[in-house]
Parts: C-alpha cells; structure tokens; sequence
C-alpha cells in the first residue's frame, strides 16, 4: 500500500532529519511508530500525509509515485488517508457533529445522505449525546474521540495518528486504543506516532523506532 | 505485559453515554468559514468606511467635471460687438447695422443691443448714478448669442464688420474660455489625482484588512487541507464569503453616500433662490452626481467587492502553499 525506498529528508541546506528510510505499510496492518523527542516522527508522519515532500528517495503510495502527483493528485490521495492530531484540530465554530462530517462536505456530499452514518459514527465512539456540542465545551478525551470520528468518516485505508494519548489520563489512552484497534479490525491500515512505551506495550504490534535520523522496524 | 484483548464486534467500543441519545435532527450545517466573526465585522466596517470615501471623492470629482464643462460652454455660448462713438459717425445707425450684420451671419441664435438705459447701469457702479450718457463717449455694447451645436464663422464676421462698421470690434470671448479652459482642466486633473489616489489607499486598505482577517482564518484553511479539500475548493470557500462581507461594506458605504449627494442635491433644490443658494448653483452647478455618479459609485462597490474576494483567495492559496 506505501512503500518508502532510500527515503531522505532535510530542511532548508541544514543535515538530513531522516536518511535512508526504507519500509512498507501493507494493508491491514498495525504500527507504532516511535522514538525519541526531535527524532522525526511528525516528519515522517507529514511524509506519510502527503504534506511533506522527501528530499530524495521514493515514495509510492496507493500505486502513485508521489513525486508525480499534481496538488489535486496530492488532495485527491490524501482523501485515502485519515489523520489525528495531538492538538485535535477541531473547528470551535463547528458542532461535534459538523466537524465529523467535513471530510464529507468537503467531497460535496449532500448533508441527507451521511447524517445517519456520522451520527451513528459519533455514537459509536461515545459521542452520542455530545452530537451538538461545539469544540471548546469538550473534554480533552471528547475532543480526541472526535478528532478521531473525523480521521475515519470518509473511510480512510489509512489511519495515521500523532501522539494520539498525549493529552490524555493513562486510562483513557488505553481506551483510545481500544477504538484504533477496533478500527484496524474493519480493515483500515494504522500508524500511531508514539513515545509512550506504556501504551506500546499494551498491544502487540509491529514497531518502527525512529533513531539519530534511520528507522529500525521491529516486526 | 498486560496486553488489550481487542473485541469481537465493531459494536460499542466506547460504553459510556446512551447511543440513542442526540440523534435528533440536525439543524443546517454552519458555513464552514464563520459568517459572525470580529475580524469580519472589522472587515465590513474598514470597506464600508473606504467606499464612503471613495464614493464622496468620486460624486465631488464629478460635480467639479461638469461644473468646469458648464463654465466653458457659458461663457463660449456668447460673444459681444462693442461700437465705439466716433466722431461723425451716427453710434445709433452703426448699432443697427452691426445687429444687422451679426444677424446675417450663420451659426446665431440671438442678438440684442443694450439699450442706453442698461449701459448706464453697467457703468453705474464706477460712476454713480444719474448720468447724462448723451455727454460721455460710451461704447454700445451688443451680446450675441450662438446657436447650440452650431460652429461660427468668427473671422467672417469680424471682417464684415470692419467692412460695414469700423468702429466696431468683434471680441469672441476666446481669453476668457482658455483661461476658463485651463482653470477647468486644471480642476478636472487635480480631482481626478485625489480620486486615483484614494482609490489606490482604497484597495490597499481593504486588501490589507481582508489579510488581517484572513489570519483568523488559517486554521480553517489548515484543517480543509488535511481532510482532503483541494485548493479550488478551500479558495473557493473563502472567495465567497469575503465576497459577500464585500459586497456587504460596499454597499453600506456606497449606499451612505447615494444617501448624502441626494440630501445635498435636495437642499441645493430647496436652497435655490436664496442668495447663498444662488452662489453655489453658479460654481457648483446643480450639486448632482448625476446617472454618471451613482454608476460609478456602483462600481466601487462591486470593486471593493472583487477586491476583498480575490484578496482571500490569493491569501488562501498563500496559506496553501505554505503548509505543503
């Protein structure tokens, strides 16, 4: 599904943040993708995203060489890809469930015809009751699962998450891992940027530790 | 190593909260840019302020145009025929024949001599009333009116008159148009600089309130890229509604000073007849911007409008290529 062979990255003429990153995300799959602080894994991330392009090496994502694509190319694959931030990113002014449905709006979807699948999304994450709340009147743990509610609406084959629990209680993070194994079950690929080893250990999974700029992937 | 059992069903992976609670009807979705936001406000009110004061330079840059045209066109509409008492000449029957050549000519639409009775008030101010006009030289004088449209043969007339009657000369008003000519046009370019110039602190200032407006906006503009928005339609979004607070400004500020020439055009109206009323329609005409006026104020706004539009949208596209 993405490969990255010989993937470098550097910013402006300073060294290279990441050399020599070569690994594959197949289908289905689940990762942690880990490291220390300042390692790169926002980098990485943003690469993944499409956000970021690599300074050499190849990025093949969905059969797309994404050196080739056009800007609309880069939107039209990134409608593939879901993300969650650290920070949520939720629009204040938009309802819970607004929020949830703008990957749909964006595609020009008729409000009628997703309103029963977000409500239905939103109830599923334990968002249920919380359909109408606006952003700043959430809790941190509300606002996360939204984000995530969002990530996933418009069925994303991938999942990628940036430090998805580092806003939130131990417990709660467990929970929200819960919900991104759950997701991986129905078929979407995840990445969770990490450092919470914690966490790491509650679930078995494939690790990709991001080291003094190369990646050591631990299967 | 305690590790998550993962669960069997897709069902209820978060067990708090009852699943059937608010699935009531949604009410229509909110614009996805904020139609209420301070920045806004300050937006429509730096446009609204802007075209106010565009508007009013343009309806007095305008006044000034067509108050200059009609000062030129009065004063060329007319010429004079001066008659100089001559010695053994009769000034009555060399007035009479220089109405009757001025009337032969073409391009005339009237001529009257002034009587005695009103050549003495001409002079009346300098040398008091009461004359004996019979005792003093003083020229009879002739006005001359021309024919709209029409082009006179000046130099026609002047020679049959100094044929018919040498003691009469022919003055075309001609210093007086350049003068008056160079005055208007000095009038009309010194207008229309202060109109160029504040419609440039026009655009400029809406261009740099709808950027100050825009900064409110990047995490919106951020969050539409990561869900998978293209750049049309994230441009788009924000084209729109700068569009509409735009047209919003414009049309307050336009809409005012439609508001204001007309108050003015009603006072001149109600003023007319009073001295001071008078004066003004003498240098300023009817005080009206006339058709002319109120298209040009309706251009403004609709420029205020693109300008704001197309501002968000170079800002968007901006804000675009930065984040990738």
């Amino acid at each position: 599904m993405i490969r990255f062979e010989n993937v470098g990255l550097r910013y402006g003429f300073g060294p290279e943040v990441l050399r020599d990153l070569s690994f594959r995300v197949d289908s289905h799959s689940f990762q942690f993708l880990t490291g220390p602080s300042g390692a790169g894994k926002t980098s990485l991330l943003r690469m993944l995203f499409l956000s970021l392009k690599p300074t050499r090496g190849l990025i093949s994502m969905f059969d797309h060489d994404t050196a080739t694509l056009t800007k609309d190319g880069r939107a039209t694959l990134r409608r593939r890809i879901g993300i969650v931030f650290q920070d949520f990113r939720l629009l204040d002014h938009l309802t819970t469930y607004e929020n949830v449905a703008l990957p749909l709006r964006v595609l020009g979807k008729d409000e009628a015809s997703y309103r029963a699948e977000v409500v239905e999304l939103l109830q599923w994450v334990g968002l249920g009751e919380r359909i109408g709340a606006l952003p700043p009147v959430l809790s941190g743990g509300e606002k996360q699962r939204a984000a995530i509610a969002r990530a996933v609406i418009a069925r994303p084959q991938l999942l990628l998450a940036d430090e998805p629990t580092g806003n939130v209680d131990p417990n709660l993070g467990q929970r929200l891992l819960r919900l991104f194994i759950e997701l991986n079950k129905s078929g979407t690929s995840v990445v969770i940027a990490t450092h919470d080893i914690a966490l790491m250990d509650e679930y078995d999974a494939r690790r990709l530790v991001l080291h003094e700029g190369r990646l050591h992937v631990y299967d | 190593m305690s590790m998550i059992e993962p669960p069997e069903a897709m069902a209820e992976p978060w067990d708090d909260g009852d699943p059937a609670a608010g699935t009531s009807t949604q009410p229509t979705p909110a614009p996805i840019v904020p139609s209420g936001s301070i920045a806004g406000r300050s937006l429509t009110a730096v446009v609204a302020i802007m075209t106010l004061l565009a508007s009013l330079t343009t309806g007095a840059v305008m006044m000034v145009v067509n108050s200059a045209s009609d000062w030129q066109s009065d004063v060329s509409r007319e010429m004079t025929i001066q008659v100089r008492p001559v010695p053994g000449r009769d000034i009555e029957a060399d007035v009479r024949t220089a109405i009757d050549v001025a009337r032969g000519a073409a391009g005339i639409a009237d001529v009257r001599a002034y009587t005695k009775e009103e050549s003495a008030q001409l002079i009346e101010p300098w040398l008091g009333s009461g004359l004996a006009l019979g005792e003093l030289p003083i020229p009879r004088m002739i006005v001359v009116k021309l024919a709209s449209g029409a082009a006179p043969d000046f130099a026609g007339l002047r020679n049959a008159l100094a044929a018919k009657v040498p003691s009469a000369s022919l003055d075309d008003h001609r210093g007086w148009v350049d003068r008056m000519r160079t005055m208007a046009e000095t009038a009309v370019i010194v207008g229309i600089a202060i109109l160029a110039l504040v419609l440039a602190v026009t655009v400029l200032s809406v261009t740099f309130a709808t950027r100050g407006a825009m900064a409110a906006n990047r995490p919106i503009v951020e969050v539409l890229h990561y869900v998978g928005a293209t750049d049309s339609f994230v441009a788009g979004q924000f084209q729109r509604h700068f569009l509409i607070l735009g047209f919003k400004g414009g049309a307050i500020g336009g809409g005012a000073a439609v508001v204001l020439f007309g108050i003015l055009g009603a006072a001149n109206a109600w003023l007319l007849g009073t001295a001071g009323g008078d004066e003004a329609a003498a240098l300023f005409g009817s005080l009206s911007i006339g058709v002319g006026g109120y298209i040009a104020i309706l251009i403004q706004i609709v420029l205020m409008a693109t300008v704001t539009a197309l501002t968000s949208r170079r800002t968007v596209n901006q804000t675009l290529a930065s984040i990738e």
